[in-house]
């Protein structure tokens, strides 16, 4: 899966109560959700981001509040993937199980500047910066979170694991 | 190697044992969800089209939004109400059976001891405080859970964190843990649990633990585990619904580092906009005339009776400043109870201070003292984030309840000795 898109880049620390303030949290609607996306943050970034785009950020992107309003916000809005040199553990697991693509590069984050062009190859672990011509390498996910990724998020991947279709890692726990 | 407190828990859960690093499936012993993040978990459920795997494990709390804030927030409710009525959930809370979920889950001995507890919330890592792994989720997660009765999680690795000697009198857990977070950072702790140990944790009430587990999250640990003691079993003796195990981290356990605290160099602290990390000393920052707007004393950090009281007592006989709104929300209705009948609400309400009901209210910026563009509160919660408490061009100062109160009094941020020596 190749993804291609206008790099938007922020600092550390990007909390999800800027990413989508508790204000809206009286909806999980995601196109709702998806009108006030980082909006405390940077407010214009929702009328000059177009589909397809990348959010890159520093360290502990994500951190704060268990929201999944947050990347359900990000998705909803067209943004194809975030680049961070690390994720806060809570958005971490839920932009896996929603499906959206999060990446921890951190030596691509020092590099990129805003407005570059990007293009990012998930399945081969790659960074192509199209506008400085320099390209990165990135760790692929561990083999267990590659399993709920390809079965398209943490839903699918159950409904599978419900009807026995696959044996999962670790022991099938029953009560 | 031994095993830390983490992964012994996790060994237990998982069926076999594990190390930090290891990817498992491991079992549930508490499930729970508010009003702003049921909805999406029940909807996750409702297409697994699966039945609830233990329903006295689960619990759906209406403590956000609550009382209701607007008919959006009305409705969401409304979803999660009509969810519980048709599932029958036992543990379902709302009107004057609710509280701060992770005030109310321990007070009513739902969480416990060695159990391995998820929460849609990112504060559900205050159970640490009991012994547990406790650690905050998504919704996707929670609804998925509510079905399997596991998680998919990584055994964390553990920061050992040693706290020695005694306490200056008016320094509580806030600041033991806002002097950690300053200390190591609001990534410090990131994918690791932190394991809080010495005399120091043994010494403190089982509120200022809890406060402590609770902000675990703000140095992005998953959990933050204390081990039990006798004021832990005392606490939950008379409280637990059912059986509990008692675990304890090997001696010889692998940690990721171990970090050690003088606790008698530790000052009353407060932390300044816009990270928990950015913490100063309360007599500096009363040197800097801070004026406040606001001052917020609640929260699943600092709601708890024994917080009340210490504003109470910081209180006692003297009046918020002038142009400045005191809002106290008891974290429960048997907080709330017991602080109106031992005279502590009688003393905060001479002083001035608005009581509202048991709700997160302002902490998020959900309702209940909302901050205008330009203005500033000092708070006894966890985040001061960006536009956290309201307007994005407002302020959150966060500290421990006798600073909370002190401040209150002189209408910026303020030492407690300076007010009781007055």
């Amino acid at each position: 899966m190749i993804l291609r898109g206008r790099a938007w880049k922020y600092g550390d620390n990007v909390d999800t109560d800027v990413i989508i303030p508790a204000r809206y949290l009286n909806t999980s609607q995601p196109e709702e959700l998806a009108l006030h996306v980082l909006e405390d943050l940077d407010p214009e970034f929702r009328s000059k981001m177009e589909k397809g785009d990348i959010i890159v950020a520093g360290h502990n992107f994500g951190c704060g509040s268990s929201r999944e309003h947050a990347p359900i916000a990000i998705k909803a809005s067209g943004v194809g993937c975030v680049v961070a040199k690390s994720f806060a553990r809570i958005f971490y697991r839920n932009a896996i199980n929603i499906g959206l693509p999060i990446i921890e590069a951190p030596e691509a984050v020092e590099r990129i500047k805003s407005g570059d062009i990007l293009e990012i190859d998930l399945e081969n672990g790659e960074i192509r910066n199209l506008s400085s011509g320099e390209s990165f390498r990135f760790k692929a996910f561990p083999p267990f979170l590659m399993e709920i990724l390809r079965a398209g998020g943490l839903v699918e991947y159950t409904k599978r694991r419900l009807r026995g279709d696959n044996r999962e890692k670790g022991s099938r726990n029953t009560r | 190697m031994g095993l830390t407190l983490s992964e012994k828990i996790l060994s237990e859960k998982a069926g076999r044992k594990v190390r930090a690093g290891d990817f498992i499936q491991a079992k549930v012993d508490f499930l729970l969800m508010n009003d702003i993040t049921a909805p999406i978990s029940i909807k996750v459920f409702r297409e697994l089209d699966a039945k609830i795997f233990d329903k006295s494990r689960v619990a759906i709390i209406l403590d956000h939004f609550t009382p209701n804030k607007d008919i959006k927030a009305a409705e969401q409710c409304k979803f999660s109400r009509e969810f519980a009525e048709e599932k029958k959930l036992p543990y379902f809370f709302e009107g004057g059976k609710v509280g701060v979920e992770h005030c109310l889950l321990p007070e009513l001995g739902l969480v416990l001891p060695g159990d391995l507890v998820i929460g849609a919330d990112s504060h559900t890592c205050t159970y640490g405080a009991l012994g547990a792994f406790a650690t905050g989720v998504g919704s996707t997660d929670a609804g998925v859970a509510m079905a399997t009765g596991d998680v998919w999680l990584r055994v964390p690795e553990t920061l050992k964190l040693i706290y020695e000697g005694e306490r200056d009198p008016w320094v509580m857990g806030k600041d033991l843990i806002l002097h950690t977070i300053g200390d190591i950072g609001v990534s410090g702790a990131l994918y690791m649990a932190m394991e809080f140990h010495g005399d120091a944790i043994s010494s403190l009430p089982m509120s200022d633990r809890f406060t402590m587990s609770n902000m675990a999250i703000e140095a992005g640990a998953k959990a933050g585990l204390m081990p039990v003691d006798e004021k832990t079993i005392e606490y939950v003796k008379e409280r637990a619904k059912r059986n509990y195990q008692v675990m304890e981290a090997d001696d010889n356990a692998n940690y990721r580092k171990v970090k050690k605290y003088k606790v008698e160099k530790i000052e009353p602290l407060v932390a300044f906009p816009h990270l928990p990390s950015n913490v100063k000393e309360a007599r500096n920052a009363a040197r800097m005339n801070i004026k406040i707007n606001q001052v917020f004393i609640g929260s699943c950090t600092n709601g708890r009776y024994e917080d009340l009281k210490t504003a109470a007592e910081v209180l006692q006989g003297r009046e918020v400043a002038e142009h400045v709104r005191l809002i106290v929300l008891p974290c429960s209705p048997s907080v709330y109870l017991r602080a109106l009948k031992n005279g502590v609400l009688e003393t905060l309400i001479s002083a001035g201070a608005v009581i509202g009901p048991p709700s997160c209210g302002p902490c998020l910026g959900g309702h209940l003292g909302i901050l205008a563009a330009g203005e500033r509160t000092i708070a006894t919660t966890n985040r001061n984030f960006v536009g956290r408490m309201g307007h994005p061009k407002s302020e959150v100062y966060l500290a421990n309840p006798a600073v909370a109160a002190a401040s209150a009094v002189m209408g910026r941020i303020a030492h407690p000795e300076e007010v009781m020596r007055s």
